[in-house]
C-alpha cells in the first residue's frame, strides 16, 4: 500500500434544484474538482449514491457520470452503502490508489432527492432499514433515532435541550457556508418547537431532503507533489465497519459500535489518538446522531454527548470542532453525496482555503464519520496536511 | 408488496418462529443460516415468548406512504427476553401512557393494507398487560 493524497476537491451549492437533472447535479462536483486539481480526466471513478432509482428512477450511475462529466471511456462504478455510500466511494478510491492499479482516481458523491413527494422520500430513505422487520412495522428513520434519542435519555439522563443544542450549533456553523441549503441560526427555542416528527426528534433535529453532489481526486503522494500547487493533503486513516441492519438487534440501542470500531481501524492505521485530531465532520442525520457518535469516537465520554455539547466542546471555537460546515443538518443531506462533501470539508480546512468566518485555527489533521442506516455502516477517514 | 414476500415471513408474523442455535443456544429472530455467536449452521425451531417489556419508543407523526391514514402511532422495541429484541407498534395504548420498563405481550394484529385490492398484511403488535 502506497500513500495517497487528494489534490482536488468541489462540491456545488446544495438545495431544492429543481432545474437540474440528476446528470448534470453529478457533473457539476466533478467538473470543480477537476478544475481544482488543473486535471481534465482521472483514471477511474467512484460514485456513491443511496437510491437514485427510486428517487428519480435512473440507475447505472456509473455509465452517467463519465459521460455527462464528459471523460468517457474512463470506468465508473456506483458504490452504495445507504447515508454512508459517499465515505464508502471515497475508501474505494482510495484503495484504488494506495494499490498502485491508478494514479489518479475520483470518488463522487450524488443524491436527487426533490423529484419525489415528502412519503416517497420516507419511504425510499427507509430501504436503508431492514424492509420485513422495521419498516413492515411502520418505523420511519426519524423513528429509529427518536427511539435511539429515548434510550439515551433514559439512560444517561440527556436532556431536551442538549439534543436541540446540536441543531443550533450546526445551524450557526452553516450560516457561514455559502454552499449550504439553509443559511439561518436557530434557536434552542425553535427547535424544540418545531414540526414533532417522532417523538422526541422535531423538524429542527432532522437534517433536510437536498439535492446535492460532492467531488474529490485522489492521487498518489508523489505524483500529487508534481501535479497540484495547493497543499497536499495525505489520507493518513481508513476504517469501516457495520453492524446488525435491526437496531433492535444491537446490545446497546443507543451505543454505536460500528462507529467505534470504523474509527479504531482508521486511528490504528495513522498512528493516532483521538486527542491528536483537530476537528471533525460527523454525520449528525439527526441531533441524537451526532451525540451518539461524538461519544463513539471517544470526543465525549460515553453517556456525555449531550453536556459536552451544552458546554461548546464541539462548537466551532471549542475545544475539538465538530461539523464547522454546517453538518447534514445545515448544509442539508443528499444522502449518496454527504461521505464525499465531507471530505471536501476537511480538505479546504486542512488546506486553510476558507473564508475568515469559517476557517478553523487549527485544522492540520481531520477526521469525517459517515454512518448508514441507524448505524448498520460507518465508514471513517482521516486527512491531515503535509 | 408480492404474494410470496409477505407468504414468505409468515412464520415469524403468524407464529412468532425463531431458531434456537443448537450448538450455543442463541434464540435468532428472524431466524438465519448462521448464528452471530458461534458461527454454527445449525438450529432448531422454537417460538419466542409473547411477553416483554418495552425497551424504548416513538411516536411516529410523519409517517411513510403506507401508513398515512395510521399516523400518529406509537412504535417500540420490545426486550422478549432470551436477548430477543422486537421492534413493533404499540396498539390499544394512548401515546401518554407510553413508558420505557411497561410490560407488554404480543398479539396478532392487522399491520397494513394496500389499497382496495391489495393484501392485508397481518403481523404481531404488542398492547400494554
Amino acid at each position: 500500500m502506497r500513500d495517497v493524497a487528494v489534490i482536488g476537491v468541489g462540491m456545488n451549492r446544495w438545495g431544492e434544484l429543481w432545474n437540474v437533472a440528476i446528470r448534470d447535479l453529478l457533473a457539476e462536483s466533478v467538473l470543480k474538482a477537476l478544475d481544482d486539481a488543473g486535471i481534465d480526466s482521472v483514471e477511474a471513478m467512484y460514485i456513491g449514491c443511496m437510491t437514485s432509482g427510486l428517487f428519480t428512477d435512473q440507475e447505472h450511475l456509473g455509465a452517467i457520470g463519465p459521460d455527462y462529466s464528459g471523460i468517457c471511456p474512463v470506468p465508473g462504478t456506483r458504490v452504495e452503502s445507504a447515508c454512508a455510500s459517499g465515505g464508502a466511494a471515497f475508501r474505494a478510491a482510495y484503495m484504488h490508489v494506495a494499490s498502485g492499479t491508478a494514479d489518479i482516481v475520483m470518488a463522487a458523491g450524488v443524491e436527487k432527492m426533490t423529484d419525489v413527494d415528502g412519503g416517497g422520500a420516507t419511504f425510499a430513505l427507509a430501504t436503508a432499514a431492514d424492509q420485513e422487520y422495521e419498516v413492515y412495522n411502520g418505523i420511519t428513520f426519524p423513528g429509529l433515532y427518536a427511539m435511539m434519542a429515548n434510550h439515551h435519555m433514559n439512560k444517561y439522563g440527556t436532556t431536551r435541550d442538549q439534543l436541540a443544542q446540536v441543531s443550533v450549533k450546526n445551524h450557526a456553523n452553516g450560516y457561514n457556508n455559502e454552499l449550504a441549503q439553509f443559511r439561518m441560526k436557530v434557536t434552542l427555542d425553535q427547535v424544540k418547537n418545531s414540526v414533532m416528527v417522532a417523538d422526541p426528534m422535531t423538524l429542527l433535529d432532522c437534517s433536510p431532503i437536498t439535492d446535492g453532489s460532492a467531488a474529490v481526486i485522489l492521487c498518489s503522494l508523489d505524483k500529487a507533489k508534481e501535479i497540484t500547487r495547493k497543499r497536499v493533503v495525505k489520507v493518513v486513516g481508513s476504517g469501516h465497519a457495520s453492524d446488525t441492519i435491526q437496531l433492535a438487534q444491537r446490545d446497546d440501542l443507543s451505543y454505536l459500535k460500528s462507529t467505534e470500531l470504523a474509527a479504531k481501524q482508521a486511528l490504528d492505521m495513522a498512528g493516532k489518538k483521538i486527542t491528536d485530531i483537530d476537528f471533525a465532520e460527523v454525520h449528525d442525520c439527526f441531533s441524537i446522531a451526532e451525540i451518539m457518535v461524538i461519544e463513539a469516537l471517544g470526543i465525549a465520554k460515553v453517556g456525555k454527548g449531550g453536556p459536552a455539547t451544552m458546554d461548546g466542546v464541539t462548537a466551532i471555537d471549542g475545544m475539538f470542532p465538530v461539523n464547522p460546515s454546517g453538518g447534514l443538518k445545515s448544509k442539508g443531506h443528499p444522502v449518496g453525496a454527504t461521505g464525499v462533501a465531507q471530505i471536501v470539508e476537511l480538505t479546504e480546512q486542512i488546506r486553510g482555503d476558507l473564508d475568515k468566518n469559517r476557517q478553523l485555527k487549527k485544522a492540520n489533521i481531520g477526521l469525517a464519520q459517515n454512518m448508514g442506516g441507524s448505524g448498520a455502516s460507518s465508514v471513517v477517514h482521516i486527512l491531515e496536511g503535509v | 408488496m408480492s404474494a410470496p414476500k409477505y407468504w414468505r415471513e409468515m412464520a415469524q408474523r403468524y407464529r412468532f418462529e425463531a431458531a434456537k442455535c443448537k450448538k450455543c443456544g442463541k434464540v435468532l429472530f428472524p431466524p438465519r443460516l448462521a448464528c452471530p455467536a458461534c458461527k454454527s449452521r445449525e438450529f432448531e425451531n422454537t417460538r419466542i415468548n409473547d411477553k416483554g417489556t418495552i425497551e424504548t419508543y416513538t411516536i411516529v407523526r410523519i409517517p411513510p406512504s403506507q401508513f398515512t391514514d395510521e399516523a400518529p402511532y406509537p412504535v417500540a422495541i420490545v426486550n422478549m427476553g432470551d436477548n430477543i429484541r422486537i421492534l413493533c407498534q404499540v396498539a390499544d395504548c394512548e401515546p401518554e401512557e407510553l413508558k420505557i420498563g411497561m410490560p407488554v405481550r404480543l398479539e396478532f394484529r392487522k399491520i397494513q393494507q394496500e389499497g382496495k385490492s391489495g393484501i392485508l398484511a397481518y403481523g404481531y403488535k404488542c398492547v400494554p398487560e
